[in-house]
């Protein structure tokens, strides 16, 4: 009936198909080799991470133990091309990793996810001898590397963006301060943007430089107190006058902000892959206790009003999934609206984890609102993924733009 | 140092899927297969030895069914430099002394210094075949082993054996056939370029005919054992837990073996 539509139908059908999946690269499938190291992840996940997740939540400290496990199973050297020693990863392999980390538990889920976001503007726009310069130990794992964006008074707005770094000579001198940075005090690169040229217009004032870390007038003045994710340092970094060589900047001056925005398209997926494993160790938890807990004679799951909740978890954790996967392959195969999917990914999967976190502890009751069971650090660790590499409201803009075009976009 | 590790796939004991067919043999369809645990330990500690030798190389030798390239590939997945696949359809239902036997005719014309494997398999629990291959092969068995120190200069292997006091300490010339324990050391996760790099790694098959052994000398209709009757161990009663400070405990567990005139 479709087909038939009335001609004077054609023309909103064919507007729609331009901003649709016009452009999607067909169907996907998990290829033998993802799901090996998808099992393997896993396997390591139910062994050796989530044992350590309550401790790592209630101390909230650093598991440099799991950083180091991540490293010598070559789990941090998936996103690095492997003529450095990476695994040469596709995006849905780094997310497939992401996923199931986050399943056991969200802050060694991130440490992955954070590492390929600090090196997404090498491996978008480094230099041969940038990439061969710090990659190797980025990919064994021996160096962690952050990335250093926001500040007090740039959030969303990325553009307005206040530190600077002033060329003198052969090496600039970066000042300010950076805020909400993963990973900030145990990074040893790290990936900062500043304004370059504060009179060019708003979206080429900025720089992307690499900044080695410790480095004279460097200094993380604080590591912040959080709901979730607590045992992955967030910082504020300063800058006092730090000298950076001219050979670190990465991509020209001036191309800061389009590295950051085309670093999103790729690092958003792997926290909608955090988000869509908090939302998968939350559904496990509340469908097993769903089995065992008897109230009135009968299982809890056995009574429709649980059991409906159940169903409606799995499947808004399974949509986020595909939904997710899919938005891998065509970020990967370079499809043209890759921001678009990236958006619409991490838009989905962060609410999924939020409500089915959320209805995890509504299943466990008083259980789970308690830290007795996991459920509470779930649901704790969820909203950060509504919230970071760019809040929901970004994204609905992000995807709004790409569906009205830029000019008739809200906020333009 | 060329070591030889028999790895067996059984049935996933963590699956709780394991049972018996109706003919008394393992109902291989009732839970996925993984490598044996205790074959795992034998690799582990072969894997390290061949770490610490320049040049070695470690080998896996499996009679097992013609699924099992797919289990062997963790195993390789843990760092082996190659599979030995023995399968064959006659062979399903051999008792242990026949097992024994083919993988003896297998490894007859491989080079090695060392083999390896754990002292028991979870699905048959028998534990008879390391020393089983030593004797067809003729060579020592260095049994339940906590430490395994080889010296090639002089060709000879020192091992540790687990006793009811402490070890014994043996040692043999090499070759020499070692059943493994977990004291040995807890077996590696494969890292992911293992896993990648196990993709590639030769899996030779070798039939009954390939080894020169005679198909109606082995087989369930031959075996030396046959399995009468088998029940499952009855359901553990319900645990207490016991919660508080350690004097609560000690009080509450002194109570409760008193109330059995355990004590």
């Amino acid at each position: 009936m479709v087909l038939a539509s009335p001609a004077s139908a054609r023309p909103m059908l064919r507007s729609a198909a331009v901003i649709s999946s016009s452009q999607a690269h067909g169907p996907y499938q998990l290829s033998e080799e993802q799901r090996l190291l998808r099992d393997a992840v896993r396997e390591l996940a139910d062994e050796r991470v989530a044992p350590r997740a309550a401790d790592i939540d209630r101390t909230g400290e650093f598991p440099e133990d799991l950083r180091r496990l991540l490293a010598t199973q070559d789990i941090l050297a998936l996103p690095f091309p492997e003529e450095h020693g990476g695994l040469g990863g596709e995006l849905l392999s780094v997310c497939l990793a992401v996923e199931q980390l986050s399943r056991a538990c969200a802050t060694t889920g991130l440490i992955l996810a954070a590492h390929e976001l600090g090196a997404l503007p090498l491996l978008l726009a480094g230099t041969p001898e940038q990439r061969a310069r710090w990659f190797p130990r980025l990919a064994s794992g021996e160096w962690l590397i952050a990335f250093a964006l926001t500040e007090a008074e740039a959030g969303s707005d990325v553009a307005a963006a206040r530190t600077r770094a002033v060329r003198d000579g052969d090496q600039y001198v970066i000042s300010g301060s950076k805020r909400f940075i993963t990973h900030g005090s145990v990074a040893d690169l790290v990936t900062v943007f500043a304004v370059t040229d504060p009179e060019a217009p708003r979206h080429g004032r900025l720089s992307c430089f690499v900044v080695e870390v410790p480095t004279e007038g460097f200094s993380v003045p604080r590591v912040e107190h959080k709901m979730g994710i607590r045992g992955s340092p967030t910082a504020e970094l300063a800058f006092d006058n730090v000298c950076v060589p001219v050979a670190n900047r990465v991509g020209d001056e001036g191309d800061g902000f389009g590295i950051a925005m085309r670093t999103f398209e790729r690092s958003r997926p792997g926290i909608a892959a955090q988000a869509v494993g908090i939302a998968q160790g939350a559904l496990e938890v509340a469908s097993r206790y769903a089995t065992e807990r008897r109230q009135f004679g009968q299982r809890i799951g056995d009574f429709q009003m649980v059991a409906a909740m159940l169903a409606d978890m799995d499947a808004s954790t399974e949509a986020a999934r595909q939904l997710l996967y899919k938005a891998c392959v065509e970020i990967d195969s370079g499809a043209p609206d890759a921001g678009r999917w990236s958006a619409m990914c991490k838009l989905v999967a962060g609410d999924a984890a939020m409500r089915v976190t959320t209805d995890a502890v509504q299943v466990l009751g008083g259980y789970g609102y308690i830290d007795d069971f996991p459920v509470e650090r779930m649901m704790r660790d969820a909203k950060i993924t509504q919230i970071y590499e760019g809040t929901q409201q970004i994204q609905r803009l992000v995807i709004a733009r790409a569906l009205l075009g830029k000019d008739r976009a809200p906020l333009g | 140092m060329h070591i030889v590790v028999l790895v067996k796939p059984v049935p996933d004991p963590a699956s709780g899927g394991e049972r018996l067919g109706a003919d008394g043999r393992l109902d291989r369809a009732s839970a996925p297969a993984v490598v044996n645990g205790n074959c795992e330990y034998a690799l582990e500690a072969a894997l390290k030895l061949a770490a610490a030798s320049e040049g070695s190389e470690v080998t896996l030798l499996s009679m097992a069914p013609a699924s099992a390239p797919e289990t062997l590939r963790k195993a390789l997945a843990m760092g082996a430099t190659r599979g030995i696949h023995v399968t064959d359809p006659v062979l399903a239902g051999t008792c242990a002394v026949s097992t024994a036997r083919v993988l003896a005719a297998a490894l007859k014309p491989l080079t090695f210094d060392l083999v390896l494997a754990g002292v028991d398999t979870s699905d048959g629990l028998g534990g008879t075949v390391p020393a089983a291959v030593a004797a067809h092969l003729g060579l020592p068995l260095l049994s339940y082993a906590s430490r395994i120190e080889p010296d090639e200069a002089a060709g000879t292997v020192r091992v540790r054996r687990i006793s009811a006091t402490g070890y014994d300490l043996l040692e043999a010339p090499m070759p020499a056939v070692i059943s493994c324990t977990q004291a040995l050391g807890e077996p590696r996760y494969p890292s992911l370029k293992g896993i990648m790099a196990a993709r590639s790694k030769e899996i030779a098959t070798r039939s009954l005919a390939d080894l020169g052994i005679d198909p109606s000398t082995v087989g369930g209709a031959v075996a030396t054992t046959t399995l009468i009757d088998s029940r499952t161990p009855p359901a553990r009663g319900a645990t207490e837990v016991v919660r508080g400070s350690p004097a609560e405990g000690a009080a509450r567990i002194v109570e409760f073996l008193a109330q059995r005139r355990i004590i």
